[in-house]
């Protein structure tokens, strides 16, 4: 009776987000008076895995095989759903990115289980079942309810705080159940950036639109984002005149991020634009035009030319760090 | 190789959000209706692997009542050589995915958009792969058919994918799919007028959730303004205040 969650590890490791992950179910499964049981899928030691035990999770079910690397999703999500159907869990929550979207809605179908999406809090009732999502990019928020016995969730990033435990979490392996036959994708090449702040895992983005004039003025705000640690980020226009790569676009049709410090630096704010950022905890906009409607969406700003204001803000941030 | 793009009818990206009915409706008065963005780059995409052959036929399909018939005529103007519209109101992701299965069976790759700008649900593609037991990809941002064989990029955290996998497919799409959505040409608007439109009735298929209410999110307080020389009270607001830096 369990609440299932999917645990996804970069290369043997979890994440920040996995953790916030696990705290989610716990304090669901509180709500469910049950408990959570996480699952690892690939290899991975068993001392990265009992850091999932710190946040709530009282079992692990770890299938360590590589056949999944290649991510082929019918096999993941049958994997799932096996887990799920061996724990006889009532909710499965998946993390909101790529992976777990990918993967939930088949677990969804095959647990005849009812999914929402992309949620931002606890249900705000269990029974019935009443989650809340944003719609409409970010302009408005639903509240939705489950039909369903099992309820399938994937989680918005950066929405749930971290909540350490006791841990008292035990490991068993386990045999998801999936015959090599059930696998059709082949991996031809992966191409990975080494070195760099991931957008998604980014608690400051520093942004540029087409403010910045053109492709070769950059240095400076990636120095910024050095001195900062911070991801990097554009504006649509900006990725589609090949200034940045298209992994930066940020905005309704590019990446939707939510770190706590977003900076945008020659973006005028159009709505779109916001829709991928609206969820950053504080905004700073530097922008030369007074009136650009970046300043209704932002907590601070500087009405300025950003060539002036970001080698500044650079010397200032190196001042207080030091 | 035949390819079904389903193409869902959303409110124009600059849409102001109201809603009616105490909240439980959304307000369609004076809506613009357009193309799914993803699905437009979908759907450009396919065309342009038709353009360089490979591809025998595109069909565009939507779950939805009348309305969304502007929007399909659209789709046709861009490319797509026949359209299917079935003919309820999409109630959830499950239910919209069983809809759209009966026809998705008899295509070998399926694109769909990554999500719908409206209820930004991310569900429909691989809800639709598994009622119909086919593999799916997420996050494509990238397809080719080469001597039948369908390869794909795919986006990963940090990085990219090259694959191959075996049709018939569900391909969810994004960004990359297609630089910019194709807009039609006079011509492709004067073809699609004649270009088949299918309506065929829904199938029974429940539905898992429903909408409760919607709300707006909190005014937002005005932005505190720094001098364009004074960077330094920036970078203490941000410390001291915030607490962000
Ligand atoms: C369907 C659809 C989807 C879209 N999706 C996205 C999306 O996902 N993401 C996205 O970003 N956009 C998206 N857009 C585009 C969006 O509408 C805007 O066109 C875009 O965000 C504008 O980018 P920008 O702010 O960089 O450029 P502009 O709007 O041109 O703004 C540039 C800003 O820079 C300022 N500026 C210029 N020089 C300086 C200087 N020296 N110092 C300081 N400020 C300066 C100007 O005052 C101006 O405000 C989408 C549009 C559509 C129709």
């Amino acid at each position: 009776m369990s609440i299932l969650v999917y645990t996804e590890n970069w290369d043997g490791k979890f994440k920040k987000l996995s953790f916030e992950l696990v705290s989610y179910a716990k304090a669901l499964a509180n709500e469910l008076s049950t408990t959570v049981t996480a699952l690892s899928i690939g290899k991975v030691a068993d001392e990265e895995l009992k850091k999932l035990g710190n946040y709530g999770a009282s079992k692990i079910l770890n299938v360590a095989e590589d056949r999944f690397e290649n991510l082929d999703n019918k096999a993941l999500a049958l994997a799932v759903a096996n887990a799920a159907k061996s724990e006889g869990s009532k909710a499965v929550v998946f993390a909101h990115n790529n992976l777990g979207k990918a993967i939930a809605p088949r677990v969804s179908v095959k647990l005849d289980g009812g999914m929402v999406t992309g949620v931002t809090e606890l249900p705000e009732s269990t029974d019935p079942i009443i989650v809340k999502k944003k719609v409409f990019t970010g302009k408005a928020f639903a509240n939705i309810q489950i039909h369903a016995d099992i309820k399938i969730l994937t989680l918005a990033q950066n929405s749930f705080e971290l909540i350490e435990t006791d841990n008292n979490a035990v490991i068993e392996s386990f045999d998801a159940g999936v015959s090599d036959d059930v696998f059709s994708t082949t991996l031809n090449e992966t191409n990975k950036v080494t070195g760099k702040v991931l957008l998604t895992d980014a608690e400051i983005v520093v942004s540029g639109g087409r403010g910045f004039k053109g492709p070769e003025n950059w240095g400076i705000l990636e120095e910024l984002a050095d001195v900062l640690g911070a991801g990097m980020a554009c504006s649509r226009p900006v990725s589609d005149e090949g200034w940045r790569g298209h992994e930066e676009h940020v905005g309704q049709t590019g990446k939707i991020i939510a770190p706590n410090l977003y900076f945008a630096f020659g973006i005028s704010g159009a709505i779109q634009h916001l829709g991928g950022v609206n969820s950053s905890k504080v905004i700073v906009a530097v922008n030369k035009d007074a009136e650009a409607p970046i300043f209704e969406a932002a907590d601070y700003g500087i009405v300025g030319d950003l060539f002036k204001v970001i080698p500044q803000l650079t010397e200032e941030i190196k001042a207080v760090k030091s | 190789m035949k390819i079904l793009v389903l193409i869902s009818n959303v409110p124009d990206t600059t849409t102001k959000i109201r809603f009616v009915d105490n909240n439980k409706a959304f307000d369609t008065s004076g809506v613009q209706w357009i193309i799914n963005p993803w699905d437009e780059l979908a759907l450009t995409r396919a065309v342009e692997l038709k353009e360089a052959g490979g591809v025998e036929t595109i069909t565009v399909a939507n779950v939805g009542e009348s309305i969304t018939e502007p929007t399909l005529r659209k789709a046709l103007a861009v490319g797509a050589d026949d359209a299917i519209r079935i003919d309820t109101k999409p109630k959830d992701a499950y239910f919209v995915a069983s809809q759209l299965a009966e026809i998705a069976k008899n295509f070998d790759v399926i694109m769909v958009g990554i999500e719908a700008s409206d209820y930004n649900g991310s569900a429909v593609g691989g809800m639709l792969a598994e009622l119909l037991d086919f593999n799916s990809v997420s996050a494509v941002s990238g397809m080719n058919i080469e001597n039948g064989q369908l390869t794909l990029t795919r986006e990963i955290d940090g990085g990219q994918q090259k694959i191959s996998v075996k049709t018939p497919v569900v391909t969810i799409v994004q960004k990359g799919i297609a630089i910019d959505p194709r807009i039609p040409a006079m011509r492709g608007i004067m073809m699609a007028r004649k270009k088949p439109l299918k309506v065929v009735p829904a199938v029974e298929a429940g539905e898992k959730t429903s909408y409760v209410n919607f709300e707006l999110p909190p005014p937002k307080a005005a932005c505190k303004m720094v001098e364009e020389d004074n960077v330094k009270e920036l970078v203490r607001l941000l410390q001291e205040e915030a607490k962000a830096l």
